[in-house]
């Protein structure tokens, strides 16, 4: 457990519970119990963080009134280690993960699920600090947590935090994208800097950890997406936020699932220096690093400049740049042309990527 | 094999007995092991391999190969000494953000 | 990053590949010894810069791809043992046994850790004193240093629960076998440019003069892969067979005195198993009798390894430079990097691997082509 409570950048010495939970400065297995224990966690905890009509009926399911027309739906689990890292915390990930998904499916993201599997012995110091960032995400994102569960497994069957978002948003009209719909000629733009999440993960993660000044960019993109698609709207074609796997592993499948060839120029590549610094320094290469505040956009040639224009003026899409385009050529392929003139196929990867010393 | 990358030191210090170093690579801060470079102080650049300095680097050898490989293959171009050559060669392209804070690879 | 980012500089390694097109009057098949450099060269298409004439074979200098296949098989032996705690280099965690790998002990509950430096492993030692901690020493002459201080240090603070996984070769002597194989066909070496910031270059001259051959010290980045091939180059069409330095900012001709010192009391020469190529005498480094209590496979007597290459896989011609990964028959077909045969198609800078990811399986005019619609800004 206790390199569970390892909280890498983030000090717990000042934090103070706003409403005191009664009794247990843990997770007991009563948490999870659907009892007494349980409901302190709901009315203490969950229930002053996410504040909102729909949770505090406390009804079995959430009662929720929606438009008319087609809804996205997407779920994800989040069990990233450590809980707490530069830039963010699981509780973050955990509420922009999921509304990025909708987001990206040209959905207005408006509600979501939150589950937690919960190791006995967490602290419940940390488990507030997750949900208040939670809360924060939220609110940021415009989006009601209505709706949650609690689980406990036993001491050492678990990674101290687990948890589950599902959501729901309302599709825009008229709009269809989707990783099928690029089509040659398309300009590719990406709405920032790659690499910072998973080297910000690495920065802390131990045996491998260094100091620096990388912090995640995990954020909720459906404001600055909102803002393209009111620009552009039907000229976006595939937007997808690269997260697992990196820009490569999100332009491959693309590339794939549209059957056509991706074309990007390694020069125009965003990359923050402590980024490139931190990946040459374990052997990475930082289009595979995960990111979890990127859009990638798949454009209409003609509306590309309009596009980098509202993604620069947003506060999330300053160094926003257009990478390369869609081709008929090579199909399901992914090309790179290098700072040396020269072209090199960005692969697939097979799992995740390794530090290497050779 | 053999990844290896330069740093610059920053500090030195002993620690259980050996002669560590925090060097920084290029805003990346890591702990290595000085024991093999004795002759490395704060300020020089090392370069690294799995947490050992193996070398210091020769800044002035340094310079020196990169002017020589600037003048290769140079048909008229007006050539620049020292600083300004290395300056000009460490120059990378187009950044695509204006504010410095990311880098073109 | 000072003194790494100058060295790609795209318009000046364009330069320097027109000189080469320029002192080319015949053909040349040059060796590049260190897969680190083959990673570089494939990244960055410097092949595809060079003249048609100028052939890069890529050689056996990839630590991951030679260790021994009884190695891995002992180390995913030991890895899987309770009370065991094996670190390793991320490099060596996909290297395929004869019926696992590192990661599947792994997701099997084996403790299996990635660290960055052998001291890392040391410290693991040190915080858990009841369990036994191993670390998988593989490497050329550079990584040696590294692990010879790990051992050190155990000896030094008394840890009982430390003990070093050994599989070091050495270079020179790999570029003998490779000399002196009949159908060799490599006429000059680059060589091993962060191998020789420890050893020096001082072991060369007589290999060159034995064979007739160049031999150039040649760093990494595209620039010094360039001025190591243009200098190679120009002592063959000049009929010259000298070791010349072109990494100078790093390299000297002694090298590393204290890393040669500590080194010396730490390992001893020994004969070695080169996966894929055989025996090479007096190849390979093993912990010397002052530190023998740290060997692995002497603390852990594995018994009863069988060890079982598959008979398509033919890393070994391609770590002689006998042929290039897509002359193998499985390439791209039973062997790829989601299901290797060999270590060359696993670790990252093994050739195949490198091929393989890098696009060598488009045709070469596919691969000039791509991208013609890009405007660089």
């Amino acid at each position: 457990m206790a390199e569970n409570s390892k909280a890498g950048a983030v000090d717990f010495s000042n934090w103070s519970c706003p409403l005191p939970l009664v009794g247990y400065p843990t997770i007991v297995m009563g948490h999870g119990g659907g009892g007494k224990l349980g409901n302190e966690l709901v009315e203490h905890l969950f229930l002053p963080a996410f504040r909102n009509t729909a949770l505090e009926n406390l009804g079995d399911a959430a009662v929720l009134n929606l438009p008319s027309g087609r809804l996205a739906m997407s779920t994800d689990s989040f069990v990233v280690q450590p809980l707490f890292f530069p830039g963010g915390s699981i509780g973050d990930l955990a509420v922009n993960g999921t509304v990025n998904d909708l987001a990206v499916s040209g959905a207005v993201p408006k509600f979501l699920s939150a589950s937690f599997i919960l190791e006995e012995g967490f602290p419940l110091a940390q488990l507030a600090a997750i949900v208040e960032a939670m809360a924060a995400a939220a609110a940021t994102a415009g989006v009601q947590i209505v709706t949650g569960d609690t689980k406990v497994v036993e001491r050492g069957h678990g990674d101290g935090c687990y948890i589950n978002t599902a959501g729901i948003g309302v599709l825009r009209s008229g709009l269809e994208v989707g990783p099928h719909r690029a089509k040659p000629g398309d300009a590719i733009l990406v709405s920032g800097t790659v690499g910072d999440h998973g080297m910000a993960i690495m920065s802390v993660r131990e045996g491998l950890e260094f100091e620096s000044q990388i912090r995640s960019d995990c954020a909720a993109l459906n404001g600055m997406i909102g803002a393209v698609l009111d620009s552009v709207g039907e000229e976006v074609h595939a937007m997808r936020d690269p997260t697992r796997g990196g820009l490569a592993s999100t332009l491959n499948e693309i590339a794939q699932a549209s059957g056509v060839g991706i074309a990007i120029d390694e020069a125009r590549l965003p990359v923050r220096m402590e980024v490139q610094s931190a990946c040459e320094l374990l052997g990475l290469d930082p289009v595979y690093v995960a990111n979890e505040g990127k859009a990638v956009f798949f454009v209409a040639p003609d509306a590309a400049e309009r596009v980098l224009a509202v993604l620069k003026a947003h506060p999330l899409g300053r160094d926003a740049a257009v990478i390369g385009q869609v081709t008929a050529e090579h199909k399901g392929m992914l090309v790179s042309r290098t700072a040396m003139g020269a072209n090199r196929v960005i692969a697939q990867q097979i799992g995740e990527q390794l530090p290497r010393i050779c | 094999m053999c990844l290896a990358i330069p740093g610059k030191v920053e500090e030195i210090a002993e620690e259980n007995g050996l002669r560590m170093g925090r060097v920084n690579f290029g805003g990346v801060v890591k702990r290595v092991c000085l024991d093999y470079v004795p002759e490395v102080e704060v300020g020089d650049y090392t370069i690294v391999h799995v947490g050992f300095a193996l070398s210091k680097i020769d800044e002035e050898e340094a310079v020196k190969t990169l002017e020589e490989f600037r003048k290769m293959g140079i048909l008229d171009e007006e050539l620049a000494d020292g600083d300004e050559a290395f300056a000009r060669a460490a120059k990378a392209p187009q950044s695509p953000c204006p504010d410095g804070s990311c880098t073109a690879k | 990053m000072k003194y790494l980012t100058e060295f790609r500089n795209g318009e000046i390694a364009q330069r320097m590949a027109r000189e080469i097109h320029a002192l080319a009057t015949r053909p040349w098949k040059i060796m590049e010894v260190c897969g680190g450099q083959t990673h570089s060269i494939i990244k960055n298409g410097i092949d595809q810069m060079l003249p048609a004439g100028i052939e890069m074979i890529h050689g056996p200098g990839c630590p991951v791809c030679v260790t021994p296949l009884e190695l891995i098989d002992k180390a995913l032996a030991i890895a899987a043992q309770p009370g065991v705690i094996f670190c390793s280099f991320g490099d060596m965690l996909r290297v395929p046994g004869t019926d696992a790998d590192l990661f599947q002990i792994k997701g099997a509950g084996g403790d299996v850790r990635v660290v960055y430096s052998p001291l890392d492993a040391v410290e693991v030692a040190a915080k858990n004193p009841g369990k036994q901690v191993v670390f998988f020493g593989v490497g050329f002459e550079t990584t040696a240093p590294a692990n010879a201080m790990s051992v050190h240090v155990a000896k030094r603070r008394g840890l009982k629960n430390f003990s070093l996984l050994v599989s070091h070769v050495l270079v020179p002597p790999a570029i003998a076998a490779i000399l002196e194989s009949p159908d060799n066909k490599v006429q000059a070496f680059l060589l091993a440019g962060h191998v020789c910031s420890v050893m020096g270059y001082w072991e060369y001259p007589p290999i060159a003069a034995k064979y007739g051959i160049p031999l150039v010290v040649t760093g990494f980045e595209p620039l010094d892969l360039l001025d190591g091939i243009r200098r190679a180059v120009i002592q063959l069409e000049a009929g010259r067979h000298e070791v010349e330095n072109a990494y100078g900012r790093i390299v000297t001709y002694n090298g590393n005195k204290p890393a040669q010192k500590l080194l010396g009391e730490v390992f001893e020469v020994t004969d070695r198993a080169w996966r894929g190529i055989g025996v090479i005498p007096k190849s390979g480094w093993r912990l010397s009798q002052a530190y023998r209590e740290f060997d692995a496979e002497e603390r852990f007597q594995i018994q009863g390894i069988h060890t079982h290459e598959s008979p398509l896989c033919r890393a070994g011609d391609v770590l002689r430079g006998a042929i290039k990964p897509a002359e193998c028959a499985a390439f791209g077909k039973e062997c790829t990097p989601r299901h290797p045969l060999g270590a060359t198609m696993v670790s990252s800078e093994g050739a195949c691997a490198a091929y393989f990811n890098y696009g060598r399986f488009l045709s070469a005019e596919e691969l000039a082509g791509a991208g013609s619609g890009l405007t660089r800004g």
